[in-house]
């Protein structure tokens, strides 16, 4: 079974490969190709003690590219001197005006649907290279979100970019005013692994919604991907003005000495901070979108069989737990454990069969450094006698079975880090209002989530915890809902996204203001006489009885 | 500090601030103390800037007391949120958009406007249902200490502080963690309020400045130019002496116009500020003495020396500087590469009035742009082709009195914006709510994965209601092969 999944993966992902490399209408550059190179040779190296037919792979690919450009290593590093090269460039196809009009954006963006239909399988192929990701849960949670979030642009953008009219106070009376959208500029995105390919693309449609140029440098940990969007980008968008630079931390850094007009960055707080600081050089804003200790709360009056199937939905059939949003940990009240933690088991085997091991529905760890890291959590004194279910884990497969915790102490490692794995631990608690207190001792998470038919206990839970967003009676949807912005508050991170969001997080909204030369009353200039002042105070404060008085009594 | 800070986030912890009618005591504390403290804050602003007592009102006081009244009116309003509206398949489900307070947050203001670019940020902060603490700018003591004793005698004291000090205090408040950082002030003390708060993971909101442009078009009315002359000495001179992030930087104009607004300015100068303006108080001096001697050198450049036309006297016993205009002094001189902050005013002349875009684009993007000119494709192509804070036709200034637009810059100018609801949701966290039942649960959401579940979804997500009707009768075709192949 196992082998057989494997060499058919194989085979589609060579094969997948070889579409890429021999695209004619692809224009890779030396320095594409190079980081190509250097990232598969980077990757084999990690992957070489995982699993031996991916080595085959690998080693292909660069047999592969190593043709190409043997000697451009050496001289191609991406250090600031090129990052700076790459943004004067972009500034000067931004400063052209082009990337400004409706019909260049919606170009793009109509462009990137094509993709969308045309490469779809190129990219769940990626993911499952990069995570094992599950082709339909790569479906769900990756392809069809960026296929709405870019048909929502091409759908809304004339209506996005139209200046919105605003009424004016008698204080500037007469004058009209709007509101414009402009572009910022040249900005970087920075996206993250765990779903490398929308926390790529959704920002970018976003940054070229508002008429943008923009960099995106996918995450190097999730190697395929990156590499694909690297291709898919150059293949089907407008170069001069949109670029993928792949690679580490050198790149990073050498990226972000460069001044842009926004930043977006996904990924882990402790980044983020170095961003923020770098951008803070440049005076340049940022979004960040971290992460947290998401929260679920569950009370016992529920329709259980359904709660386990939506935490179910939010934690392990959700790239493994590996999200921002994942659910991380739950509190129940403790009577109601016992039951909850059937319902879970339940409906685990439900999703992912007796043995989840070998359950191809649920995604790998991505790396073993992350591997290590959470068998460690589970390793831990306080934690290893508290496991209820699972714990099994297979380092050459990179897998962890959905696993759950019973009451481990606030203390341990496992609730103090975000957890980003399978590995789910449940407070108990004798009432449910002692969460509050639970959640709230913690920095403020990017979601959190209840279970409950008890309205006040729902007003409470929105009124008194503070997260990105709220999700009642569910997991993760709330993400995939248009019309809802999506981003953290604190140490979750600061400015959100997504649909008509991302359009004004990457727009400027400028302020335009028409007065005409008629009408120019003396009441605001020097030499200011006592009457003025009185007509002045009534203008000011709007009230238009007043300023007929003061009229009356005789002023200009 | 640090016990108080401390106290004051507890205490917001409590969850006092949040309440509707807290919010609106503090509102209405705020506006009593401005309508009781009227003379006090007018003679501070006196004291601190020479500020005459009608321009401290109209642009400080006045301009306060209506953001009040406009937060106290919208607040339930703003307090709301709203709803998100979904599509047909989210059965059952509610969306709303919450506003919620951040915390506890930080205002660091300015000593050019010291009321008002430190209340206008607070009233922000109180409407949103926040805790605050200001810092007023030590340059301008007098109004920071009576700022101290006002807040201290009508608002809530566990929520809202004014900490005095000089920079030594910024750093040290700099080091604690906010919520929320709101500065006022220059782009270097901007890099480093921000680069603190990165450690904090905080966000900001920069107010910055610029040289602020004005494009004055060879208008051929002549009350036009008259009206544009007096606006423009108006918007320079007359409010805080040029002492203002949105004051009139520089002007430009075409060559053989010059003449003709320049004469104009003169004649306003006089009938505004009088023979003798240091003398009849109509201008404000210079903030203090580093600031006059940085304007003195501004002036001493000798090519810039050179370009004087009008004004140049200075007296630095009372920092008191003359409107001062400059015709075409060299653009590679300081006084046109600084920001100039001051009662300075160089015009600029160019062939073709459509050159001042490239000029204004070729440099860092400014608070503002005023543009004087009845030219609807200038218009047009002023405010596609330039980007700034915000851009104001046939006037200057009058922007930061419109509370329905927002108050903010970009690029060098900064970020974040303010005033009216853009205030409230400056201090809020828009927070995503969506609320679900237990009823309607696909199937199909969860693995195991199949073929069905899969087509299903992709018609759910395309809000293809059909085509999932047609999946669950069994009739659609797939063309899905190669994902199942690949498994």
């Amino acid at each position: 079974m196992d082998s057989l999944c494997f060499s058919s993966f194989l085979s589609g992902s060579h094969s997948n490969f070889c579409v890429l490399r021999s695209s004619p209408a692809s224009p890779v550059g030396s320095s594409r190709a190079f980081f190509y190179n250097r990232l598969n040779s980077k990757s084999f190296q990690k992957q070489i003690h995982f699993n031996h037919r991916c080595v085959g792979f690998y080693s292909l690919s660069c047999s592969a590219t190593l043709s190409v450009t043997p000697e451009v290593e050496e001289k191609q590093a991406f250090d600031a001197e090129k990052a700076n090269l790459l943004v004067k460039e972009l500034r000067k196809s931004f400063n052209s005006g082009r990337t400004k009009s409706y019909e260049w954006r919606i170009s793009q963006l109509e462009s990137i649907a094509k993709m969308l239909e045309e490469k779809e399988k190129d990219i769940t192929d990626a993911l499952q290279k990069d995570l094992s990701k599950p082709a339909f849960e790569a479906f769900i949670s990756e392809v069809s979100q960026v296929k709405s979030s870019c048909s929502e642009a091409i759908q809304e953008l004339k209506h996005w970019m139209k200046p919105e009219k605003v009424k004016t106070s008698i204080t500037t009376y007469p004058s009209s005013a709007e509101i414009v959208s402009e572009p910022l500029g040249v900005v970087l995105v920075i996206s993250t692994w765990n779903f490398p390919f929308l926390l790529s693309m959704d920002p970018v449609i976003g940054a070229i919604s508002a008429g943008n140029a923009v960099v995106l440098k996918p995450s190097e940990i999730s190697p395929a991907t990156s590499s694909l969007l690297a291709n898919l980008l150059t293949e089907y968008l407008d170069n001069s003005a949109i670029r993928v630079v792949e690679g580490a931390v050198p790149e990073t850094t050498a990226l972000l000495e460069q001044k842009w007009d926004k930043i977006l960055y996904t990924g882990s707080a402790r980044v983020g901070r170095i961003v923020m600081s770098a951008a803070a050089k440049h005076l340049t804003p940022v979004i960040l979108e971290l992460g947290g200790k998401c929260p679920g709360v569950v009370d016992s009056n529920i329709n259980l069989q359904v709660a386990a199937r939506r935490i179910i939905g939010g934690k392990w059939a959700c790239n493994a737990g590996q999200a921002c949003i994942s659910v991380d940990y739950i509190i129940t009240k403790r009577e109601f454990a016992p039951t909850l933690i059937n319902a879970l088991k339940v409906e685990l085997e439900q999703c992912f069969g007796k043995n989840p091991m070998e359950s191809k529905d649920m995604s790998r760890i991505v790396s073993p450094s992350h591997f290590g890291r959470l068998v460690k959590l589970l390793e831990e004194d306080k934690v290893s006698d508290k496991i209820v279910l699972g714990g099994q884990k297979d380092e050459s497969k990179l897998k962890i079975a959905p696993t759950i915790l019973l009451d481990v102490p606030d203390d341990s490692t496992v609730m103090q880090e975000e957890i980003f794995g399978p590995i789910l631990p449940i407070l108990t608690v004798d009432n449910l209002e002692e969460s509050f207190d639970i959640i709230r001792s913690k920095p403020k998470p990017l979601a959190a989530y209840l279970f409950t038919n008890d309205e006040q206990l729902k007003k409470d839970y929105v009124q008194n915890i503070s997260s990105g967003g709220m999700l009642i009676n569910d997991t993760i949807l709330h993400v995939a809902t248009k019309g809802l912005p999506f981003g953290g508050v604190e140490e979750s991170g600061m400015g959100s996204y997504h649909g008509k969001f991302s359009f004004d997080g990457f727009s400027h909204k400028k302020s335009v203001l028409y007065r005409s030369f008629d009408a120019d009353s003396t009441i605001r200039y020097p030499p200011y006489t006592p009457q003025k002042e009185k007509l002045l105070k009534a203008v000011i404060s709007g009230n238009i009885f007043q300023i007929i008085l003061s009229l009356i009594n005789g002023v200009v | 500090m640090e016990r108080e800070v401390s106290g004051m986030r507890k205490y917001y912890e409590s969850g006092k601030t949040k309440e509707a009618s807290w919010r609106e005591s503090q509102l209405k504390g705020l506006r009593s103390a401005l309508m009781e403290k009227e003379e006090d804050i007018l003679k501070a602003l006196k004291q601190d800037l020479g500020k005459h007592h009608v321009e401290a009102f109209r642009d400080e006081v006045g301009i306060l007391g209506r953001s009040i009244d406009v937060a106290l009116k919208s607040l339930r309003r703003w307090m709301a949120g709203r709803e998100a509206k979904l599509p047909k398949i989210a059965v059952l489900s509610r969306a709303d958009i919450v506003p919620e307070p951040l915390g506890l947050v930080l205002i660091m203001s300015s000593w050019n406007f010291p009321f008002g670019l430190s209340l206008e940020p607070l009233i922000g902060a109180i409407a949103a249902g926040n805790a605050a603490v200001l810092k007023p700018s030590e340059m301008s003591p007098a109004c920071s200490s009576l700022l101290a004793t006002i807040l201290a005698s009508y608002l809530d004291n566990n929520a809202i502080k004014v900490f005095q000090g000089g920079p030594q205090l910024g750093q040290q408040l700099l080091c604690q963690k906010w919520d929320k950082i709101f500065f006022t002030g220059s782009a270097q003390v901007g890099r480093i309020v921000m680069s603190a708060a990165a450690q904090h993971l905080t966000p900001v909101t920069l107010e910055l400045g610029g040289k602020c442009p004005a494009v004055v078009d060879s208008l051929s009315a002549s009350w036009d130019t008259q009206v544009a002359a007096k606006r423009i000495v108006s918007a320079k001179y007359g409010s805080c002496a040029g002492q203002a992030c949105i004051a009139i930087d520089y002007v430009i104009v075409e060559r053989n116009f010059a003449p003709v607004l320049v004469e104009s300015m003169k004649a306003w100068i006089n009938k505004m500020f009088g023979e003798n303006p240091k003398e009849n108080n109509s201008v404000a001096r210079v903030v203090n003495k580093q600031h006059f001697s940085r304007l003195k050198n501004l002036l001493d450049y000798p090519e810039a020396k050179n370009s004087l036309v009008f004004g140049g006297s200075m007296d630095e016993d009372s920092l008191f500087i003359e409107p001062t205009i400059l015709v075409d002094p060299p653009l590679e001189s300081e006084i046109m590469r600084e920001e100039i902050f001051g009662p300075l005013l160089p015009i600029i002349t160019v062939e073709k009035i459509e050159d001042s875009i490239q000029f204004i684009k070729s440099r860092p993007k400014p608070l503002a742009i005023y543009a004087f000119t009845n030219n609807k494709t200038l218009q047009r192509r002023m405010s596609s082709e330039t980007s700034s804070g915000s851009i104001v036709f046939n006037d200057a200034i009058v922007q930061y009195v419109a509370d329905t637009i927002p108050f903010g810059g970009v690029g060098g100018s900064g970020f974040g914006k303010y005033h009216g609801k853009f205030s409230f949701d400056t201090f809020s966290h828009e927070k995503a709510v969506m609320q679900r039942s237990f009823y309607t649960d696909f199937w199909f959401r969860h693995p195991p994965w199949t073929l069905n579940k899969f087509q299903l979804l992709q018609a759910a997500y395309n809000l293809d209601y059909f085509g999932m009707l047609l999946v669950l009768l069994g009739l659609k075709k797939t063309r899905r092969y190669s994902i199942w192949a690949a498994m």
